[in-house]
């Protein structure tokens, strides 16, 4: 990672433009090609310095739901329970953590519906109690990342 | 309770081809158009109304924060009273190393934790210091909190809506 990197890592990680030239008018501001931006750009994903370029998507208002919910597993079934859960499609990231509560994970479902169906059915898959964590408020989503 | 569509098929056929990323190409908005099988300015109108109604959180560059060195990772979790936790935790998610900042349910008596704060840290020290700050922030409304670090990621797939 150059200068160039961290200047455009730090200053596109929102506002990117709605218009015809989009690059070319984000480019000027770092005094680059439209050539060189986008360049610049896939090489960053290709090094998996970025993760996504593009429109982040807020679930719920889209109607979707997005939750997270946490299991408590002894560590002998841990891998099993594991093998279940991620083989879900509903399930978008799954974490263990180093705590009694030691997996935890985030369902993105269409509908509230399909959410409680996907729950009940790690239940019965897994033997496990399934404990529903949604969120009853959200008082702030988004971080800046300094590169 | 059932949910009323906030999308239409159009809306569902640029989030299709937008979800996974913009295109690279000097006119991104023409390229999901010709994908979408809508015109260009269908795009970008429809685009501009997601980002004004919040559909939208965003757009540009999602940093891999493990790439740039942000290796820890804790979710702190708080015990603070109901009637403050609103206050409290707009407060807490002004702090810039917090990244989402949730009240969530309880599970008495072993889950006492109403609000969940992820922050983010080069190590463990420096998560520890940022859940001290919280901590201070709080004050007497902090009736116990912990750090659960993350040890191992056993999926991670973008959200996705089905085509």
């Amino acid at each position: 990672m150059d200068q160039l990197d961290r200047a455009i890592i730090n200053g596109l990680q929102g506002g990117f433009p709605i218009c015809e030239h989009p690059y070319a008018g984000m480019a000027a501001q770092f005094g680059i090609t439209e050539q060189t931006l986008i360049a610049r750009i896939d090489s960053l994903l290709q090094r998996k310095i970025l993760s996504r370029f593009g429109p982040m998507y807020h679930a719920e208002r889209l109607g979707g739901s997005l939750s997270l919910a946490a299991m408590k597993l002894p560590e002998e079934d841990f891998g099993r329970v594991a093998e279940i859960v991620n083989a879900m499609p509903e399930i978008a990231h799954n974490y263990a953590r180093d705590h009694q509560f030691n997996m935890w994970f985030v369902l993105a479902t269409e509908t509230p519906q399909a959410h409680a169906d996907a729950l009940k059915k790690i239940e019965q898959d897994t033997g496990y109690a399934v404990y529903d964590m949604p969120k009853i408020k959200e008082y702030f989503v988004g971080l800046h990342f300094k590169a | 309770m059932k949910s009323k569509p906030l999308i239409d098929d159009i809306d569902r056929r640029i989030i299709l081809a937008t979800q996974s990323g913009l295109p690279l190409e000097p006119q991104p908005y023409h390229a999901v158009a010709r994908e979408a099988g809508i015109s260009p300015e269908e795009v970008m109108t429809r685009m501009r109304r997601m980002l004004e109604t919040g559909m939208i959180r965003r757009i540009g560059a999602v940093p891999n924060h493990y790439a740039l060195g942000y290796k820890a990772n804790g979710m702190t979790v708080w015990n603070v009273p109901d009637e403050q936790v609103d206050e409290l935790g707009r407060r807490v998610g002004a702090l810039e190393f917090v990244s989402h900042c949730y009240q969530r349910p309880r599970y008495l008596p072993e889950w006492p934790y109403n609000f969940f704060a992820m922050v983010h840290g080069h190590d463990r020290g420096e998560v520890e210091q940022q859940a001290q700050q919280i901590a201070d922030l709080l004050g007497d409304a902090d009736r116990g909190h912990e750090i659960l670090y993350s040890t191992r990621i056993l999926k991670k797939t973008g959200l996705r809506i089905g085509g």
